[in-house]
Order: structure tokens, then C-alpha cells, then sequence
């Protein structure tokens, strides 16, 4: 398979948009999300959106297909939550790898589809890796600050689980995102390169997205942008960029930072503007790729896509209007005299 | 296309770079059991939060690092470090910079590493164990995205000769760079700081060796960095803090000229190189550089040194030597230390010496004033110290005064001295000027002319004087929240009167943000909020130097970018109406509960209440904030910069407080009443005041709280007529008098310390006396905790059952209802309390409050209210909204 590297020198790459937004548009019941397996389950399964790979796949299938044709060079699997410590909420922590193995199989198949069908244009498949719901270095006792919901050692065991899902499932690169506590994130990352050492193969490329919460300019858990970039860097990602809480227009001071800073890729997937009162995006397909036609000018970014609210439309029309730009180059390792 | 150079990156919630311009990286060590005494015994009784006032410290004096070390035989390492670092992960104010994680044993390095978020230094790993295990932790501190120190020390033991420095730092880098695949920049080596003048020859050449180590492994491997453990090098001086001190400077200005990055050192304890005494510093560097060494003569001589030092240490109490001095370094010496014995023979002698009396004030005063304004901004002098340096000016000025009023009526056209004024007032309304008063002496102190025109000044007032005096600044002061509406207004009359003076805001509760989003945008040539005192000096000079446009510019872009956060928060939050708010209201099952009544209803009065008493309730916290001396009382007595300075204010201030009550200078009164009282169900309690009715209305959070939250309201807590529970509220005020003629007596004398003393005293003596109020109230007179022990730490920590929340406070914010709460007790003529316009209490060291006795009462703060509850809330009040409304501007949410 084509080396991805050689691509984002060669133009920006497309990621797609959000897979809950299009879930939602099927307007699926609690007896879709339960399927024949899970018919007798006790809680309620509505909104275990993950849990779809397994119950309606081809639905998730259809999705990718949808983002593929609008242009996405990288798809996401379908597996935010998908770990033991999320899946807990619906008492299904047994589930994690096969959540990850069939999300990855479902994704694989859809790229390798439209790979096949204009092989200049190769299609990737990202494990998605999201950021837990419990966080390791924010207390959610305000009374109690020392205290952690989580440890280290929890953490790292469900993500290194997922991992092994998602790679064996045949994902083509691995993407931390959403990451509101880099302590999570920095779990991830412990994760991943464990598993690589522990298992032998050869390591995939690692994306790394944070999320800064708001015009702070920091993420949840206190970091500056900077700080951030430093405590993943030893990742050695393959890029390192934002995606959700902000839209576009809130997110460009910290992606133009964020271009001036990173010695890798970056990359940067923005909401949908910002949820007007009933929590709906309404930022137009056309308003979004205007904002990141001016990111892809001004030589910010190498991979760019849609988080909350983005749909095909939005990825067709930001590919669309970002193709005519040259990627970002990478900076120039300069070496420091003695 | 950008550059990216391969500096070492570190980070805490901030990030940071260690570049060649860095120069030397101060990471803080008094957070280390095995080398801070107290730390060790803080956690070991568990003391965290006072374990994190250490690592505060460290970080206020200029700690860019902090290790922390939990090496200790009798503590469990992991468990300790795990929560130490965990609490500080919730500081956001240490957790800024980043953490060295020290310790011997490998799994306590791990346990560590798995708390913190930013990058962090591993200290230290080694090949002690061999290569494989080095090569496992490294790998493994890799994975964490650490950096490590590597301890020069390989299977043979510890390096302590130059050749097997460089040796053993070279293997570990090569390991590391080819083997691991660790980043050169990330590599940390600690080449052995040894204790030298130990009276062992072998020992003679440790520093040397250090040094020169240091210089050869950073040309052969230019992008690793050095680190070491500074006090290691004078642990044979152990004792003699001077010597030793002046020791770790020598040491670190050789060491950090040949490439040293970093140490590990006691942060706010360096001299400068260039400040030790030339003696001492000769001798220091004969021992570290081992010159003049024959058969341990330089050592000998340094040792002979420091026992004149300490002996030397008991003398200085009687060491008038400085009398001898000429004149102008007297003056400048009593200046800095505060000194008014000798001031007015000095300044006569002055006088005489110079052509003009004004010379003397321009001359030598304004120059030892400057060596005081230097220290200051340079955190080497404290607030107090400043204080009683104005003291001394004011007297010596107040000598000179009658010669140059005697010059001026011979000579009317002599040039008389150009100084810039500034003015300051507290604002209509507002009684306070504590704050106000130390910023006047704090730019007395640095040359400024300062018209201070008291409390409760009109904005008509303000301007007027501004005007005619021509000064060059107005400030304002203003502790109350409707004094924040009144510097809305100045700043309003200054555009109208198309004035030029820049406008200062400053005082408890006054905010950049407000500065920037309500009074900036009134006035156009300039709006600057001030935090404290110590930043008067910078902002003032600022504004009157020629960097003035820029200062300008730059406050004026810094305010519009709050503005805009500000606007852009706004949407954010979610609210709920009114009325679903109170559906939310605390839940309080009454059924169960039988209301405990009062003693007695109506209302007490105290008299003359004994200060003594009183004065044991005293929380000494906040005595010291007002002279910005932040910290937790009583270690702060102890804290390592400003202890000492600490502890002198603590003696001046006991010593006066016990003259004040021996003396009766002041006076207690106190209130306390008790009412029947039901709640409406809703926000409204009903009062039977033994002569009808009264509506007591309060407000209620309306900020969308999280599940099983209540949205509070003071309401809540006492039983809705429904339940049909006889139920009380109670109220109090108390105030101490009396203190106007002991003030006007000290600003006579020229004495802003005493002045600004006794005021501080006075409020805390109020707010002493409502607490041994409430304490009487709960044990006694309403009697709902008769059983109640509780020590003073306790009380200020108020583990109390009850609460007692004072009107315009955030639990109820609205200063309105001080009039009916004056009224229920009496009146001015019973509380012997006045209201201002602004609801200000005259005097300002008064206290008022209601009292609630249900044991889930528990303070909080409205917050933000929307326009709904506005609206309904001027109905209950029988007011007119856009009145009730400005009252309460500070708490709604513009939508």
C-alpha cells in the first residue's frame, strides 16, 4: 500500500466528517440498536452508537461509503467509545475487542472498495481511539481533589484491548482524538507502543487530535496548546492537530499555532460551527470549507476534515475548495550549536 | 517554512523551553522529604495541603521545576508521591511548570509518572545495575514521553574523578541515543555534585572536576544537558546558611559558564555573585576552584571565616557601625530599614550641608527612596518594610517642610521641584481604604506626589480636584460591589469632561474583567485595572514614561480580547427560568424535623463587649493579605521569604493590639435578634417582627446545575409555612468605634504603618466579634449546638452547623436588604452602625448578617440571575425594576 507520507507531501488529505450526526439521520429505535443478538439485554442500548458495527452494519458500511464518495481520503472507524471503561456504562465491557475487530473489517472494506476503483486516490482507514469518560488527572469530586475515577494501569489495559482490535481488524493508522485530559492521552499512546512491542508488528502511524474546550485556548485538563504538543510529542506522531468543541472560525488562532510549532503533520476537523439552542449545528457545508480554504492558503494544515455536524455535503465542498493548495510543509529540523 | 530547533521541551499546565538563552534552570528541592525537614513531617502526618504550600513557594520564588522526592524508610513512596502529585495536578498555580520526579527506586519513578499530564524529568536512573536494566527504565521513561536524568555512576560505583565522569556520560549517551532511542536533547546527565573543604585532601578537587566534566561532556555532546544537587557541595558547612550560600553562587557562576543547564537548588535562596562580600567570595573561590590548597589552607581559611559569621550573627543587633557613615548613607540606610531614631538630627545635618532644604528631598531622601522602590519591585524588600521606609521619608519631610515654607515666602519665585501627582480616592459611597492607603505610601515611596482625598468621594469631587491640581493620574478604590457602577461613572464624567489623565481601578472587588468589559469602554485615554500595591509602582511609571502610547495600546488590545472572551462565554452557560429553579430548590425534609427556637425573641444588645475576648477570635489570614503577604497562617511566620518580615509585622501587630485594649482606644458593639419566621415556599421569608409582618426576599442560582444539585437559595433553609413548623431567622450586626481620633493622631506623627495597623486591626477585631457572636448564638442564645467544641482553626474553617451570610455577599448579594435587617435591630441608634448611600457601613469595621440555624445551611453564591427572576424579584420587593436591577448589575446575565 501507498506510504501515506508520500501523499501529505503531495497534496492536503481529506478525513471525513461525523459518524454520530449521520446515525442520527436514520432515526433508528432502541430495537434497531439491539439487533436479534442483544434482543434480551437488560439496560436500555439506544445510543450505543459503537454497538451498530455489530448489530447494523450495514448501515455503519454505508456511511463510510457516503464519506468516501464525498472525497475523504481517510475514514474514522465507528469506535470512539469502544473500550472497557466506556462500554461499562451499558455493562458491556466484554465487547470491546470485537466492537474494534468488526468496525475495522466493516471500514477496511469500504476503503479498499473505492481504492480498487481509482487507485491514484488511496483510501485509509484511522481506529478511531477516543478519550475514555472518566479522566485520570481531573477529580470529579470537588471536595476531593486527589481523588481519580480511573487509574493508569485501567487505563492503559482498555486502551491497549482496543488497539489490538483495531489493528487486528486491519486499520491502516491509528487516531487519538477528542483528547480533553492528556493524561488519557498519554495512556493511549503507552498503549499503543506497547502493544506494537508486545506483539511484534510493525508499528502504524499514530494521529494525534486534541480538543481545546474553549476561547481559554486550553484544553479540559488546564494544558496550553504548547504544553499539549509537548507532552504527546513523543508519540512521534504522524501528525498532530484539533478537532470538536470548536467550530472553524474559534479554532483558527490555534491551528495557525499549532502549524508554527509541530515538527510532524497537522491536521485540524472542526464542528460544524457551534450548536445553536436546540444543540443542532447549522453551519452550511459552504461556510465550513471557506474556513479551511483560508487554513489550506495560508500553508496551516495537511489533513483536514469535519467533527459534530459534519456531513458528506461538508466534506465534498471542504475537498472541493481545498485541492487547489499546497499542503503544509514540514519544518526544517534546525541542529543547535554548541 | 518554519524552523524547529532540538531544545529540550518540558511541561506542566505551561510549556517550557530550555533554550541556550535559558541560562540556568532553577528547579525547586524544599519538596523533598529527604532534604526539607518540614516537608518530610508534613507528609508524614498526612499534611498534604500544607505539603503543597511548600511546593507553592517554591514556585512563587522562582522555581521553573519542582522535584519531588519521596525517598523516606517510613513512608510508603508510592502511595505518597501518588497523592502528593495528584493534589497538585488540581493547583493550577504549581501545576504551570513542570515536575522532576525524584527517587531511588524505580517503582516510586513510575508510580509518579502515571499522575502528571505535562512532560515531565525522571531523577535519576543509572547503570549502578548494569546495562540491562538501565536500558528497561530508560525505554520505560521513554514510553511516558519523560526526560531523565542519568546519575554518572556505572557497576564500579559512584564517578568521582574526571576521567570516569566523562566515561560513564558517554556510554549512557551512546546507550541511549542508539540503543533506546532516546532524543539527545532529552538527556540529563548529573556528573556528582560532591561536599568539598570536607578536611580530606581527596575531596579538594570535586568542584574542579564537576566543572570541568561539565565543559567536556557538553563539546562532545552538545545537545545532552547537565544538572546537579547544589547543597551537596556545602554540606560540611551545614548551619551556616551565609557561607553556605555564598558557596552555591561561586560554585553555580564557574559551573554555569561551563555549560551547567540546570540544579537542583533552594529557589529564593541564591545571592547574587557580585553581592557577597569580596572576603568571602576570595575565599569561596580558592575552595572550589582548589586554589591556595596546599595542605587544606584555603579550606582552613573558609572555615576560620565561618565562625566569625557566626559569631558575627549575634552582634548585628548593636551594630551602630553605620552611624559613621556620612550623612547621605545614613539617611539612606535608616530608609531601608526603617529606621526614625536618628532622622531628624540626620535630616538637620542634611539641611545644613546642602544649599536648599528641597535638595535634601530631591538629593539624598529621593535616592535612598529609589535603593527602597528597587528592592521592592525586586521582591527583595515586603509591603511592611516599604511601610515603615514612607515612615522615615514623612518624618524627615515633615523637618524639612517648615524651612521650605520659610524659603518660599523669601524667594516666591525659587523653582519649586516638579513630581508628578497622582490622586487617589475611594469612591462614592465606600468606606474602605485600607488598600487605597497602602497604594498612596507604596508611590510616595517612588517619588510620586499623592493627594489623597479620602472616603466617600463624589465623582464631582474626584474630577474637580483632578482638574485644578492638574495630576497626572486618578485612581480609584472601591471594596463593595455598587462602588464598581460609581468608577463606571467617573469614567463617564471623564470623557464628558474631555479629560486627558489616565484612570486607575483597584480594590477587592474590582477585576480586570470588569475593568476591561464595563469602565475601559467609558473613557478613552486610558483604563487600567491594578491588581495590588506592588504593581501600582510598574503601572504608574508606564504611564508616565515614554513608553505610555505603547503601555496603552497594548492594556487597551488586552482588554478588547477579554471583552470578546467575555462575549463569547456569555453563550455558554445554560439557565433555567425562575421557576424551574425554584422546583429545583434544597431539599429539606421538615417533617422530621422539630426547629430549634431561640432563647429569646426580638432583640440583645452588647455594649463595650470585652476585647480581649473578642481578640482570641481573631483569623490572622486575612490580617496579612491586606499587607500582601499571602499565605496560610501560622507557617507562613515560618515560610522561607517572607517569614521573617512575617513574623515582625505578626509582634508590631499583637504589641498594638494589646495597647488598644489595655488602653480602650477601641470600643465593641454588637446586635443579635431572633424572629419566628416561616418561608413562602418559594424566595420570600415571612418575619413576624412582634409588630406585624415583615418580607424578607432572596435570591436563587439559576445556573443549570448538574443532576442532584439544588439551586440554592437562603430560603430554602428555613420551613415553609405549609409544614406548619414554627421556624426562626435570626440577625446580627457589630461594629468597632472609636478609631478616628487614634488614626488622625498617627497620620500627625507621620506614621502610615501604625495607621494602616490599627485600621487592619479594627476589621479584624469585627469580623472577631462575629464570629464569637455567632459562636454565643449557636451555643447559647439560640442554643441548636450546645455541645459544640471547636478550636479557632476549626471556626475559621467554619465547621460550624449554621451559617451566617451577610447582605451584598454571594450567598445574598442584594445590599437593599441591609435596610430591613438595620431596621429589625434597631436602627443606627442600637447597631451604632451607618448605612451610605452605596449601603457602605460606617464604620468600615463592621460586620452584619442574618443567621440561619438548619444544619444543612451551608454558603454559597448566587451567581449569575436572569432577567425573569429580575423581574419577579422587583415585584416581591415592591420596587422598581430598573432600580433593583442596578443594585444587582454584578449578578445578571446579559443576554
Amino acid at each position: 500500500m501507498t506510504d501515506i507520507r508520500s501523499l501529505l507531501d503531495q497534496r492536503i488529505l481529506i478525513i471525513d466528517g461525523a459518524m454520530g450526526t449521520m446515525i442520527q439521520r436514520h432515526h433508528l429505535k432502541e430495537e434497531d440498536y439491539r439487533g436479534e443478538r442483544f434482543r434480551d439485554w437488560p439496560s436500555d442500548l439506544k445510543g450505543n452508537n459503537d454497538l451498530l458495527c455489530l448489530t447494523q452494519p450495514s448501515i455503519i458500511g454505508g456511511i463510510h461509503r457516503e464519506y468516501l464518495e464525498a472525497g475523504a481520503d481517510i475514514i474514522e472507524t465507528n469506535t470512539f467509545n469502544s473500550q472497557q471503561v466506556s462500554l461499562a456504562d451499558y455493562n458491556m465491557q466484554h465487547l470491546a475487542y470485537e466492537i474494534n475487530y468488526e468496525a475495522a473489517l466493516i471500514a477496511k472494506k469500504a476503503a479498499d472498495e473505492f481504492t480498487k476503483k481509482t487507485p491514484e486516490k488511496p483510501r485509509f482507514v484511522a481506529g478511531a481511539i477516543g478519550p475514555l469518560n472518566k479522566t485520570l488527572s481531573l477529580s470529579p469530586d470537588v471536595n476531593n481533589p486527589g481523588f481519580r475515577a480511573l487509574s493508569w494501569d485501567d487505563a492503559v489495559a482498555a486502551y491497549q484491548e482496543q488497539v489490538s482490535g483495531l489493528v487486528e481488524g486491519g486499520v491502516d493508522l491509528i487516531l487519538v482524538e477528542t483528547i480533553f485530559d492528556t493524561l488519557n492521552a498519554k495512556a493511549a499512546i503507552f498503549a499503543i507502543k506497547k502493544f506494537f512491542e508486545e506483539s511484534g508488528k510493525k508499528e502504524l502511524p499514530i494521529m494525534i487530535s486534541g480538543t481545546i474546550t474553549d476561547a481559554s485556548g486550553r484544553t479540559l485538563s488546564g494544558q496550553t496548546l504548547e504544553a499539549f504538543y509537548i507532552s504527546v510529542m513523543h508519540a512521534r506522531p504522524l501528525s498532530v492537530g484539533l478537532n470538536c468543541a470548536l467550530g472553524a472560525a474559534d479554532m483558527r488562532s490555534h491551528i495557525e499555532e499549532l502549524s508554527q510549532i509541530a515538527s510532524c503533520y497537522t491536521s485540524a476537523y472542526p464542528n460544524a460551527g457551534l450548536p445553536n439552542a436546540m444543540g443542532e449545528y447549522d453551519e452550511q457545508p459552504e461556510q465550513t470549507a471557506h474556513f479551511l480554504e483560508d487554513w489550506a492558503k495560508e500553508g496551516f494544515v495537511n489533513i483536514v476534515g469535519g467533527c459534530c455536524g459534519t456531513t458528506p455535503d461538508h466534506i465534498r465542498h471542504i475537498a472541493e475548495h481545498v485541492k487547489q493548495f499546497q499542503p503544509r510543509r514540514l519544518p526544517v529540523m534546525e541542529p543547535i550549536s554548541a | 517554512m518554519s524552523t524547529i530547533r532540538p531544545y529540550l521541551r518540558l511541561s506542566g499546565l505551561e510549556p517550557l523551553i530550555v533554550r541556550p538563552e535559558t541560562n540556568f534552570l532553577n528547579i525547586g528541592e524544599r519538596t523533598n522529604v529527604t532534604g526539607s525537614k518540614k516537608f518530610a513531617r508534613l507528609v508524614k502526618e498526612n499534611k498534604y495541603e500544607e505539603a503543597l504550600s511548600v511546593a507553592r513557594q517554591q514556585v512563587e520564588s522562582g522555581a521553573q521545576v519542582i522535584d519531588v522526592n519521596m525517598d523516606d524508610a517510613l513512608l510508603d513512596g508510592v502511595q505518597a508521591m501518588t497523592t502528593f502529585l495528584n493534589l497538585v495536578q488540581s493547583e493550577p498555580d504549581i501545576a504551570r511548570i513542570p515536575i522532576m520526579i525524584d527517587s531511588s527506586k524505580f517503582d516510586i519513578i513510575v508510580a509518579g509518572l502515571k499522575c502528571v499530564q505535562g512532560k515531565c524529568i525522571v531523577n535519576s536512573i543509572s547503570m549502578k545495575e548494569g546495562e540491562e536494566k538501565f536500558k528497561r527504565e530508560a525505554n520505560i521513561c521513554k514510553l511516558f514521553g519523560a526526560a531523565v536524568v542519568v546519575m554518572a555512576f556505572d557497576e564500579k560505583g559512584q564517578a568521582d574523578t574526571l576521567q570516569r565522569r566523562i566515561d560513564i556520560c558517554t556510554r549512557a549517551y551512546e546507550i541511549l541515543t542508539e540503543e533506546v532511542g532516546f532524543d539527545p536533547q532529552d538527556i540529563i546527565f548529573d556528573p556528582n555534585i560532591f561536599a568539598i573543604a570536607t578536611g580530606l585532601e581527596e575531596h579538594n578537587n570535586y568542584a574542579v572536576d564537576f566543572i570541568e566534566a561539565t565543559r567536556i561532556i557538553k563539546s562532545r555532546m552538545p545537545l545532552a544537558k547537565i544538572s546537579g544537587g547544589v547543597s551537596n557541595l556545602s554540606f560540611s558547612f551545614r548551619g551556616n546558611d551565609h557561607v553556605r550560600e555564598a558557596m552555591h553562587s561561586v560554585f553555580l557562576y564557574y559551573a554555569i559558564k561551563a555549560g551547567m543547564d540546570m540544579g537542583i537548588v533552594n529557589a529564593g535562596q541564591l545571592v547574587v555573585y557580585d553581592e557577597i562580600e569580596p572576603e568571602l567570595r576570595k575565599l569561596c573561590e580558592d575552595v572550589i576552584l582548589n586554589r591556595n590548597n596546599e595542605n587544606n589552607e584555603a579550606t582552613e581559611k573558609l572555615i576560620a571565616f565561618a565562625e566569625t559569621v557566626k559569631a558575627k550573627g549575634k552582634e548585628i543587633i548593636k551594630d551602630e557601625s553605620w552611624r559613621h557613615e556620612p550623612v547621605e548613607a545614613r539617611l539612606t540606610h535608616s530608609l531601608i530599614n526603617g529606621i526614625t531614631d536618628h532622622i531628624d538630627e540626620d535630616t538637620e545635618e542634611a539641611r545644613k550641608k546642602y544649599p536648599r532644604p528641597l535638595d535634601v528631598i530631591e538629593g539624598p531622601l529621593m535616592d535612598g527612596m529609589n535603593v527602597v522602590g528597587d528592592l521592592f519591585g525586586a521582591g527583595k524588600m515586603f509591603l511592611p518594610q516599604v511601610v515603615k521606609s514612607a515612615r522615615v521619608m514623612k518624618k524627615s519631610v515633615a523637618w524639612l517642610t517648615p524651612f521650605i515654607e520659610e524659603e518660599k515666602k523669601n524667594n516666591p519665585d525659587a523653582q519649586q521641584g516638579s513630581v508628578s501627582k497622582v490622586l487617589l480616592a475611594t469612591v462614592k459611597g465606600d468606606v474602605h481604604d485600607i488598600g487605597k492607603n497602602i497604594v498612596g505610601v507604596v508611590l510616595g515611596c517612588n517619588g510620586y506626589e499623592i493627594i489623597d482625598l479620602g472616603v466617600m468621594v463624589p465623582a464631582d469631587k474626584i474630577l474637580d480636584v483632578a482638574q485644578k491640581e492638574n495630576v497626572d493620574i486618578v485612581g480609584l478604590s472601591g471594596l463593595i460591589t455598587p462602588s464598581l457602577d460609581e468608577m463606571v461613572h467617573v469614567a463617564h464624567e471623564m470623557k464628558r469632561r474631555n479629560m486627558k489623565q489616565p484612570l486607575l481601578i483597584g480594590g477587592a472587588t474590582t477585576s480586570r474583567m470588569h475593568t476591561a468589559v464595563k469602565i475601559a469602554p467609558q473613557y478613552d485615554n486610558g483604563v487600567v485595572h491594578v491588581l495590588d500595591a506592588s504593581r501600582s509602582v510598574t503601572v504608574a511609571g508606564s504611564l508616565l514614561g515614554e513608553q505610555k502610547s505603547k503601555f496603552l495600546g497594548d492594556t487597551s488590545t488586552e482588554y478588547s480580547k477579554l471583552r470578546d472572551d467575555f462575549n463569547k462565554k456569555k453563550t455558554i452557560k445554560q439557565y433555567l427560568s425562575i421557576q424551574q429553579a425554584r422546583e429545583n430548590r434544597v431539599q429539606i425534609n421538615w417533617d422530621n424535623t422539630v426547629p430549634a427556637a431561640p432563647t429569646f425573641t426580638g432583640t440583645r444588645v452588647f455594649e463595650k463587649a470585652d476585647l480581649a475576648a473578642i481578640a482570641k477570635y481573631i483569623d490572622w489570614g486575612p490580617f496579612f493579605i491586606a499587607w500582601e503577604m499571602g499565605g496560610r497562617f501560622p507557617q507562613l511566620l515560618e515560610d522561607e521569604v517572607i517569614g521573617k518580615e512575617a513574623t515582625k509585622l505578626y509582634n508590631d501587630a499583637k504589641e498594638l493590639l494589646q495597647q488598644i485594649i489595655d488602653e480602650k482606644w477601641l470600643e465593641a458593639q454588637g446586635v443579635i435578634g431572633f424572629w419566628e419566621a416561616n418561608s413562602n415556599g418559594a424566595d420570600d421569608l415571612k418575619v413576624n417582627t412582634g409588630s406585624g409582618d415583615l418580607r424578607l426576599s432572596f435570591l436563587r442560582q439559576q445556573i443549570k446545575k448538574a443532576p442532584g444539585q439544588p439551586n440554592f437559595s437562603l430560603a430554602d433553609f428555613v420551613a415553609p409555612e405549609a409544614t406548619g413548623k414554627k421556624d426562626h431567622i435570626g440577625a446580627f450586626s457589630v461594629t468597632i468605634k472609636g478609631i478616628e481620633p487614634h488614626i488622625k493622631r498617627f497620620e500627625e506623627k507621620h506614621d502610615d504603618y501604625n495607621k494602616i495597623m490599627l485600621q487592619a486591626l479594627a476589621d479584624r477585631l469585627a469580623e472577631a466579634f462575629a464570629e464569637y457572636l455567632h459562636e454565643q448564638v449557636r451555643k447559647d442564645y439560640w442554643g441548636y449546638a450546645k455541645d459544640e467544641v471547636l478550636s479557632n482553626e476549626a471556626l475559621i474553617k467554619e465547621e460550624y452547623s449554621g451559617i451566617r451570610p451577610a447582605p451584598g455577599y454571594p450567598a445574598c448579594p442584594d445590599h437593599t436588604e441591609k435596610y430591613k435587617l438595620f431596621n429589625l435591630l434597631g436602627g443606627e441608634e442600637t447597631t451604632g452602625i451607618h448605612l451610605t448611600e452605596s449601603l457602605a457601613m460606617y464604620p468600615a469595621a463592621s460586620v452584619c448578617g442574618w443567621f440561619f440555624a438548619h444544619p444543612q445551611s451551608q454558603y454559597f453564591g448566587v451567581g449569575k440571575i436572569k432577567e425573569d427572576q429580575v423581574a419577579d424579584y422587583a415585584v416581591r420587593k415592591e420596587m422598581q425594576e430598573e432600580e433593583i436591577a442596578r443594585w444587582l448589575r454584578p449578578n445578571i446575565e446579559e443576554s
